[in-house]
């Protein structure tokens, strides 16, 4: 069984996110780490190779060389290959990595594609889709439970208020939620075996794609930092008296109540 | 910025650990704390997850002998913020077993060392006794020849892991006339007749780890479990004291680290006279002094550690390591505290307990005086 897992390295979840002079993200000395929904989607295959008793997990991503590290994670928990795809300095959306990850994709043998549901940095959960969209097959998303037999997939998935039941037949594309599993620790073992282990590097043009069947569709016209928290307020007085005051401000000040 | 010393594999390993520490064992240090142990399970769990086989060939179930992992493991164990978790898996992987991988039989090897790397087996190391410390030459429990045992009478003191472990390498005199040159180690497994706990003793400190007072009444210790060669005890000890120093120092390091960062997060909510501690300049300089001591104290403990993997003579660099983390730790604990103002004296606060458990730092494992004792033998012949 060969299995693909999309993969993204984000920002450290811990990352205090400041903004440059010219109002972008300033990206320098943050500590990268693997989207922690694509933790569980790399878990999740290679519980699947275990259990099946065979296979092959491929991890791919699209990025810069620094990437290179969310990969080599990967293949530190189990994985047994990685590709990454660096479009060099490009302005990427959500079409263009889909494009280029289905692209990649299609030159290559797969029974079932995993990947996170969403980023957490950009969130916006459109990438796995886009990818089954382009290869035209079946995309389950955020699912917290999956089973494979006789060329089918049968997965749980979160749905307001509940969860869901689906089939459908492989390939297909699924999405991890939180829940799916609890993601292995790369040991040592692992992490220097993964040293051995190939990692293939492509630019757009090995890839097949020029610059322009690549171009953003969607343009991010300005970023802005939440308002910082304001300092708390500390109500003096007897305690009858601060009650008072506290449920006066909290009508009158906060309209909460 | 990773240190030179470390390669990615470690940088990596570090992530894991540092997962691992945040996951499983940060959200329960303060339960461990009250319980007086963290759970026997930990062992099983850092052994499964090969944590505890760092320092370890291949064949005996380790991921090989890097020196490397085994400092980036301690020093990403530390910042769980309860030392005794630390104290009680290094009192194991890194003070027990090493004497029983170093120098003891096959034997011995597949009968402790593997089930330690599994975590399957706790190891404690006792050397210590009631009327001997810093002169470890002059203990006095006795290991008598009797055919194809020793008989072994006498008793230890301070021994971490004493009360749990599944057994001890204890230090014994088999030639009691002949001073350090009569120590031998044996290996004491839990449940030989004659030996047991006579106390679980109460700390100020490493409350997550369990500290045993030990006795030996006529115990019958086979011969086949002699680590190495008989009287060759003390030399032995002292091998190991580089490593188990060094792991002191590097979680020192690791810990003064952890009171600067919880002192720079009070110092910038705490507001008195209309601003944030932070803003006074007493503060400011105060936290500087402290950041700098530590970087200082880490610069000499991985030189130390550079050393040691280079498989150089460390001992004089450990021995000054071991006395100028740890007492910086004592220091920036302190100091920790002390910004922290009353709330530094609460429990509430994780503070108290940095500074508690950094205390031992100068008495454990060599005291500094001895450390100093260590460093001048060499300067003066
Ligand atoms: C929590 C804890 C855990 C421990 N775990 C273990 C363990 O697992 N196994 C084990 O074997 N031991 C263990 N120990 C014992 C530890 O190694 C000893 O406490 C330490 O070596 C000091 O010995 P002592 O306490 O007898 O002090 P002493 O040797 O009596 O020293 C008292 C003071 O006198 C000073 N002093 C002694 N001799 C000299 C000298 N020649 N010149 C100048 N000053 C001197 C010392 O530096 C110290 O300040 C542990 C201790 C503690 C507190």
């Amino acid at each position: 069984m060969k299995i693909l897992v999309c993969l993204k390295q984000t920002f450290d979840t811990e990352a205090k996110i400041v903004l440059d002079e010219n109002g972008k993200i300033e990206r320098q000395g943050v500590s990268l780490i693997m989207n922690p929904y694509d933790e569980f989607a790399v878990e999740e295959a290679l519980r699947l190779k275990e259990n099946q008793g065979e296979g092959e997990v491929t991890v791919i991503s699209v990025g810069g060389q620094q990437t290179q590290d969310a990969l080599r994670q990967a293949l530190a928990m189990g994985a047994d290959k990685a590709v990454l795809v660096d479009p060099g300095d490009v302005e990427l959306d959500e079409y263009s990595t889909a494009t280029i990850l289905a692209k990649v994709i299609s030159g290559m043998e797969y029974d079932i594609i995993l990947g996170g549901f969403r980023a957490i940095d950009d969130g916006s959960a459109q990438v796995a889709g886009r990818v089954a969209e382009i290869l035209n097959i079946p995309v389950v998303n955020m699912i917290t439970k999956l089973e494979v037999a006789d060329g089918k997939a049968v997965a749980t998935r979160e749905i307001e208020g509940g969860s869901e039941v689906v089939e459908v037949p492989l390939p297909a594309v699924l999405t991890a939620q939180k829940g799916l599993n609890e993601p292995r620790y790369p040991s040592m073992k692992g992490i220097m075996k993964a040293k051995k282990k190939p990692m293939q590097k492509m630019t757009l043009a090995d890839v097949g794609l020029e610059e322009g069947q690549i171009a953003p569709k969607v343009k991010a016209i300005s970023f802005s930092l939440p308002e910082p928290r304001k300092a708390g307020k500390i109500i003096p007085g007897e305690p009858a008296e601060a009650a008072r005051e506290l449920a006066r401000l909290l009508r009158e000040e906060a309209k909460v109540v | 910025m990773a240190h030179w010393l470390f390669q990615e594999e470690h940088e990596m390993l570090r992530k894991s650990v540092r997962s691992w520490v945040e996951k499983e064992i940060k959200p329960y240090v303060e339960q461990w704390e009250e319980q007086g142990e963290f759970p026997r399970q930990l062992f099983k769990r850092a052994g499964e997850l090969g944590f505890l086989g760092l320092t370890y060939p291949e064949e005996y179930g380790g991921s090989g002998e890097d020196y490397l992992a085994g400092a980036v493991f301690f020093e990403e164990l530390a910042r769980c913020g309860s030392a005794g978790v630390a104290a009680g898996l290094g009192a194991s992987m890194a003070i027990a077993a090493p004497q029983i991988y170093k120098f003891g039989s096959e034997e011995l090897k597949q009968r402790f060392l593997v089930p330690t790397i599994t975590g399957e087996k706790i190891g404690a190391l006792g050397i210590t006794e009631p009327n001997a410390g810093s002169d470890v030459a002059s203990i006095a429990t006795t290991a008598r020849d009797d055919g194809d045992c020793y008989v072994v009478n006498g008793s230890k003191m301070f021994i971490t892991n004493g009360v749990r472990a599944d057994y001890v390498v204890t230090a014994v005199k088999t030639d009691p006339a002949a001073g350090h040159k009569g120590i031998s180690l044996l290996v004491i497994e839990k449940g030989t007749p004659g030996f047991g706990v006579a106390k679980k003793l109460e700390k100020l400190g490493w409350n997550a780890s369990d500290t045993g007072e030990l006795y030996f009444e006529d115990c019958r210790v086979p011969k086949a479990n002699l680590v190495g060669q008989e009287n060759a005890g003390f030399y032995y000890i002292m091998k190991n004291f580089a490593w188990e120093r060094l792991v002191m120092a590097l979680q020192a390091v690791a810990a003064s680290q952890l009171a600067l960062e919880e002192a720079i997060k009070y110092a910038q909510q705490r507001v008195q006279f209309g601003k944030p501690l932070s803003k006074f300049q007493v503060t400011r300089h105060k936290l500087a002094d402290m950041a700098s001591l530590i970087e200082t104290a880490r610069s000499l403990t991985y030189y130390a550690l550079s050393l040691f993997v280079a498989g150089e003579d460390a001992d004089t660099a450990v021995a000054m390591a071991k006395i100028y983390a740890c007492e910086t730790a004592n220091k920036v604990t302190d100091e920790a505290v002390q910004i922290h103002g009353g709330y530094g004296y609460m429990m509430e606060y994780p503070v108290q307990r940095y500074w508690r458990d950094a205390r031992i730092g100068t008495i454990g494992g060599g005291t500094t005086e001895i450390m100093k004792e260590i460093i001048v033998k060499k300067m003066i012949k």
